[in-house]
């Protein structure tokens, strides 16, 4: 009984090799049939069409302006820099998003975690109320707010420090480098380094030696004295704000964010940080009780705790889904067509009903994304592997 | 659109409350509730506690009650008082329906109720008193025959020339449901082929989940209603709304193979051993013992997926759909109701917030009942 087995199971193992080949030879004849097949619908529409695929038309001149855009652009420029403008202006919305996103995210989670009642009950609102309602809801919200609420540029409001709100969007004043920049941005450079060096070592010796050395006390002197010198010492002024005026009819000068770009960023800004708000909520919470304790009765302050020991922690579990939250805000820039700002997609899609070069615009547009989305993850995978060997 | 990373919300931390009425394996209470002290002691500790705590507590706690106050003020006196609700009211069948046929409207109702019976059967089921438990495997089988019945009732309704896209929130509930329940299998099957030990079913399934994930759904969209049509054979046109569904349910599939795959992956090895003990083949062993377990692993991040499907949907009326915000947009374009935008987008608003919370309340309480992630 024991030795029969032997030959069936030999054949089984055989039996089994084959079967898997044929599998998976039957699933890519499938495959290649049905791409055959779509390929073959594709080539005759397109015949139909009277299209012969290509990407020449990207040459052509373009024919139609871009409301606003951050490299120089007009209508008699070819179709290709049409693009480049249009994915300018997506990388614009998306790294300001990233970077707010973030802060708003990272204060939202921390504040639904504190110890204040009332302040879980505020972040809570704002998360529960912002992830439970369409993004494009709430992106219309911000524009209608924007666009049928403020007043018209001649009334604008003025707020502190040279910031106009109007209909057509938000003024800033403008930062321009001024005589005394190099200088200041040099000084800086070297307080920055010194602070952090100072940083490290006085950290070092105060886990090493146990004694109050003051780490983050010194870091800050070092860079409110560079600050200082920063301000003092070069021959003029390093930045110069250029204000906003009130021409006729529009403002001249300063930063114009525009109402489309200002509700998109809004829109964003607030819907991936309530997102954020529970990834750090989630990885802070992760961090085992025991942690904390064994650092507070190891006698670390509160914020030491919070620095040496839960954050550290918790980063690790937050990064991971932290990009993909990025990835999501890179990605949903793209609604910045329902209020007609001229991003990536947007130009595309407008590129496509020109010259009806549908395939060759989604193959762009499709590539650009997935680039986008890989260089966000391998950036973020690069500091999550930093943060692993930092820790250890 | 959306990769749900924490799924549903967590639960509240809720320091210092003591986990009473925790349902044991038979509904039995395991926990006892500790006496309670009359209510007046109980807010002044937990006012001390959450409120008071130090001296920058209390000033938090200050700045928090104005912010509270001046916000709750300002929406008060707005949706009572400023706000002009007849952009809602006037609107209000057209908002919900649309261009629907009003004679053909049992059609919708019928619908309903029967999607309505189906939900508090299924409740009854997996939430409800021991002896409904018997009823779950009709109650499924029930879903996969009636929520397409319910879909073609409501769908087959006689065409009006050009209306035959704007249905309101009843389109919004139609792409939801035909998303979900066409892209569960879809993404159930590319989830198995992602871990499967086939090397040319494996690469097919990963280049396709990772090729939709890295694509925004605006640009999936855009390829579905403008470029779909062309990959088919010329007499065959499907209208904008199979489009965006089909568009929806290509991009939401890779996402639920993504959650699904989790599920498999938290599968124990020894549980495939087991199987393949009890003379299981592979697909019985996958059907009947990996499956289950992995797919009740996962029911927060499906949950997730299907919040996001639900908002998502909104998305097609960017691409000229009349759905619930489509609608919403096309009232607000009338002239007569300039300027009436955040009233309209408040009421649109408030009716995702219900569906969506309601899945993430419900979806809480069957991982609850399930006992996900305390086995």
């Amino acid at each position: 009984m024991t030795a029969r087995p032997t030959r069936r199971v030999r054949s089984g193992v055989g039996d089994i090799r084959l079967r898997r080949l044929l599998l998976q030879l039957a699933v890519v004849l499938v495959t290649v049939a049905a791409g055959v097949y779509l390929f073959g619908n594709v080539q005759r529409n397109l015949q139909q069409l009277g299209i012969t695929p290509g990407f020449d038309f990207l040459r052509h001149p373009a024919s139609f302006a871009i409301g606003e855009s951050s490299i120089p652009y007009q209508a008699t420029d070819p179709y290709g820099r049409a693009f480049l403008a249009g994915l300018v202006n997506t990388l614009r919305v998306a790294v300001l998003g990233v970077v707010l996103a973030t802060a708003v995210g990272v204060v939202a989670g921390l504040a639904r975690l504190s110890a204040n009642g009332l302040v879980r009950l505020l972040a809570s609102l704002y998360v529960e109320l912002t992830r439970n309602t369409p993004l494009l809801l709430q992106l219309f919200f911000w524009y209608g707010a924007i666009v049928y609420t403020l007043p018209p540029a001649s009334q604008a409001l003025a707020l502190p420090g040279s910031v106009f709100l109007m209909n057509r969007g938000l003024v800033l004043p403008a930062p321009r480098p001024g005589p005394g920049f190099p200088t200041a941005v040099a000084i800086l450079g070297l307080a920055l380094v010194a602070a952090v060096t100072a940083y490290r070592i006085l950290l070092r010796k105060r886990l090493e030696e146990g004694r109050e050395t003051r780490p983050g006390l010194v870091a800050l002197g070092l860079l409110a004295a560079g600050g200082l010198a920063a301000v003092i010492l070069p021959a003029g002024p390093a930045l110069v704000l250029e204000r906003p005026q009130l021409a006729r009819f529009n403002f001249q000068g300063g930063l114009m964010l525009s109402a489309e770009f200002t509700a998109l960023l809004l829109a964003l800004v607030i819907y991936t940080g309530a997102f954020i708000a529970e990834v750090v909520r989630g990885g802070v919470l992760a961090v085992p009780r025991g942690q904390w304790e064994a650092a507070r009765s190891l006698g670390l302050s509160p914020f030491l705790v919070q620095r040496l020991v839960v954050f550290p922690q918790a980063l690790r579990i937050i990064v991971p889904p932290l990009t993909s939250q990025y990835l999501n805000l890179i990605k949903n820039s793209s609604l910045a067509m329902a209020v007609a700002f001229p991003d990536l997609l947007n130009v595309s899609s407008t590129i496509v009903n020109q010259t009806g070069r549908t395939l060759e615009m989604l193959l762009l547009v499709g590539a650009t994304y997935l680039a986008f989305s890989l260089l966000t993850s391998l950036l973020m995978n690069l500091y999550n592997r930093s943060l692993r060997r930092g820790v250890a | 659109m959306d990769e749900p990373a924490t799924g549903p919300a967590l639960p509240e931390p809720a320091p210092g409350r003591p986990a009473a009425g925790q349902a044991g394996p038979a509904g039995t209470t395991v926990v006892v509730p500790p006496p309670r002290a009359p209510w007046p002691q109980r807010a002044a500790a937990w006012a001390r506690q959450n409120l008071l705590a130090s001296w920058y507590h209390g000033l938090l706690t200050l700045v928090a009650l104005a912010i509270l106050a001046l916000a709750g003020r300002a929406v008060l006196s707005w949706a009572l008082v400023r706000a002009r609700w007849d952009v809602v009211t006037d609107n209000l069948l057209l908002l919900l329906v649309g261009a629907y046929p009003r004679d053909q409207l049992w059609r919708v109702v019928a619908a309903l109720v029967l999607l309505a019976v189906l939900a508090v059967v299924s409740g009854l089921a997996w939430a409800g008193p021991a002896r409904w438990r018997r009823a779950q495997m009709p109650v499924v089988a029930a879903w996969v025959v009636l929520v397409p019945a319910a879909m073609v009732l409501v769908l087959s309704v006689p065409r009006q020339g050009g209306a035959g896209t704007g249905y309101g929130l009843i389109l919004t509930l139609v792409l939801a449901v035909a998303g979900i329940t066409l892209s569960f299998p879809l993404g159930v099957l590319l989830a198995l082929g992602r871990v499967s030990s086939l090397p040319v079913v494996r690469a097919l399934s990963i280049a396709y989940i990772e090729l939709v994930r890295g694509t925004p759904l605006m640009v999936v969209l855009f390829f579905s209603m403008t470029a779909l049509p062309l990959f088919l054979p010329p007499s065959v046109r499907p209208d904008l709304v199979t489009r965006a569904a089909a568009g929806l349910v290509l991009f939401t599939a890779a996402y639920v193979a993504e959650a699904v795959r989790g599920g498999l992956q938290g599968v124990p090895r020894g549980q495939v051993e087991a199987a393949q003990a009890l003379g299981l083949t592979g697909t019985q062993a996958v059907l009947l013992i990996i499956l289950p377990q992995a797919l009740r692993a996962v029911i927060p991040a499906l949950v997730g997926q299907f919040i996001s499907l639900f908002k998502d949907t909104s998305l097609v009326a960017v691409w000229g759909l009349l759905e619930f915000v489509g609608v919403a947009q096309s009232v607000l374009s009338n002239p007569s109701y300039l300027g009436r935008h955040v009233e309209m987008y408040a009421f649109v608003a408030a009716v995702y917030w219900v569906f969506c919370y309601g899945m993430s309340l419900a979806s809480r309480r069957l991982e609850r009942r399930l006992g996900v992630g305390e086995r």
